[in-house]
């Protein structure tokens, strides 16, 4: 079978809602390592949906190819009703050039785990790079749009600081403040609080709890921290060998889970943590 | 003749000597930057011939000898209607020679930037240019600077060889000089001190200074 036949799928999605992001059948594998397998997933606009699992489930691909990191092997991914490493050409579904990805990247923003920051450039310039040289706004609209951001991840005082002279749950809230000031549709955190020290983690999730109660954002988040995936997820994702084994609220996810490997991975989780 | 008396008599003509090689490495050096940077990033394009061709420069800049190299710029060019003046053959030679050898440095120090770096460049959108530009290159020249300190000191050294199509620079006014008064150990003692200084306490010195620069810049100092 050819996956990368994508003859079978529309070229645009219709309907009331679209969902803001939607995986239909995406593969992705590493020769003979598969990493998602028909990896089917709606997001709607202004939902947060958390993944969790295992590593080497898979969680980490479904946010790099949305962003574009990684390509895909079969499927097609659509954001905003529009396929994104695909596009449409006479009647069909081609490869996206070079111009469609950037307006498609354009809807999306990520903050990684380790998350760099340019090292060469202040808190402020970081936050103020993407907005002057890929947006085009003026520098003094960018630098607004920077010191509001940075006010509401808390960093308005370390401005003017190199990313070394700040701590990690520092840098990871200027990371945020640099992905918001694009304006993107969907927000993607892979694993932002994983390499941070316990003590700092609190500062990071905090304004993510903050972006879920004041922004229609849609967010997709890779986690480890399961209290806090319970608390602000609308949806939980437990993915299990490229595929999702199980989903559901929080409630139903943590509080209830069926399938046995979900029970598995919660109770292995429950002891570590 | 004692030393003092060698130096007094054909100082002028040291001096002289030195300026010129204090240019030649100047601008060497500049072409060489130049070039580095320029081959550096053709050898990394995704096409394959536009690669081939920055390939083909550093192979055989870097594995042929730099006196033929000046040869071929010197006296093989003219035959294929191109005539240099001796000066500009001299530096052209030496820059080409050591921006092959850049080149790998430019490339090496850009591969050595953390991945994480450019999916945050593509995860803001960045053209390939931008990303190069303003996230990458930035970083690599840090990397890289260490390595320009001894590169640039080769080239120095490299300079010599010019006095063998007869550019006036340090080696050729003490070869001169050794020719007409015999007084090799004073003649060539003297050049070997003067390419010592400029190494040690003129490139060295300057390196230094733009790494801590290029460190303030990024916050690091």
């Amino acid at each position: 079978m050819d996956t990368r036949d994508v003859s079978g799928f529309p070229l645009t999605l219709e309907g009331d809602p679209t969902p803001m992001v939607s995986f239909r059948k995406v593969t992705k594998s590493y020769g003979s390592l598969v990493v998602l397998d028909s990896l089917d997933l709606d997001v709607a606009e202004g939902e947060m949906v958390t993944v969790i699992g295992p590593s080497g489930s898979g969680k980490t691909t479904v946010l790099r190819m949305l962003m574009t990191l990684e390509t895909i092997n079969g499927g097609v991914i659509y954001v905003d009703g529009e396929p994104l490493t695909h596009m449409p050409e006479g009647g069909r579904l081609v490869r996206a050039n070079n111009r469609h990805m950037r307006q498609m990247r354009s809807k999306i923003g990520m903050c990684f785990q380790h998350f760099n920051l340019f090292p060469h450039m202040t808190a402020l310039e970081n936050c103020m790079e993407g907005p002057v040289h890929v947006l085009g706004l003026s520098k003094q609209d960018a630098r607004e749009r920077a010191e509001e951001l940075l006010a509401m991840v808390g960093m308005a005082e370390k401005r003017d600081q190199h990313p070394s002279r700040l701590s990690g749950g520092q840098q990871q809230r200027v990371a945020i403040a640099r992905a918001l000031a694009m304006r993107p549709k969907v927000m993607l955190f892979d694993e932002v609080t994983s390499a941070l020290d316990p003590e700092v983690i609190g500062e990071v999730t905090t304004v993510i709890r903050k972006l879920v109660s004041e922004h229609n954002l849609t967010m997709l988040m890779v986690t480890h921290q399961m209290g806090f995936a319970k608390d602000i997820s609308d949806r939980v994702c437990f993915f299990y060998g490229g595929r999702i084994e199980e989903q559901g609220t929080p409630d139903e996810l943590f509080g209830n889970p069926q399938k046995e490997r979900t029970q598995q991975f919660l109770s292995a989780v429950k002891e570590a943590g | 003749m004692s030393y003092f008396e060698f130096l007094s008599q054909y100082s002028d003509r040291i001096v002289s000597g030195t300026f010129i090689t204090m240019a030649l490495t100047v601008l060497a050096a500049l072409l060489a930057v130049a070039i580095a940077v320029a081959a550096g990033l053709i050898r990394m394009a995704p096409n394959f011939a536009v690669r081939g061709v920055a390939m083909v420069y550093i192979e055989i800049f870097r594995g042929t000898s730099l006196l033929v190299q000046l040869y071929w710029i010197f006296f093989v060019l003219p035959l294929f209607g191109i005539t240099l003046e001796k000066f500009t053959a001299g530096f052209v030679a030496v820059g080409m020679n050591l921006g092959a050898y850049g080149a790998e440095l430019v490339r090496g120090a850009i591969l050595s930037v953390p991945k994480g770096q450019w999916e945050a460049a593509l995860a803001l959108n960045m053209s390939p240019a931008k990303r190069m530009r303003r996230v990458i290159l930035p970083q690599a020249v840090l990397i890289m600077l260490p390595s320009w300190g001894n590169l640039l000191i080769e080239l120095l050294k490299g300079t010599a060889l010019v006095a063998l199509i007869s550019v006036a620079d340090l080696m050729f006014q003490v070869k001169q000089i050794n020719g007409t008064t015999f007084m090799s150990a004073e003649a060539f003692g003297t050049a070997l001190i003067i390419y010592y200084v400029l190494a040690r306490f003129m490139i060295t010195p300057f390196m230094r200074w733009l790494e801590r620069f290029m460190m303030r810049k990024m916050g690091r100092a």
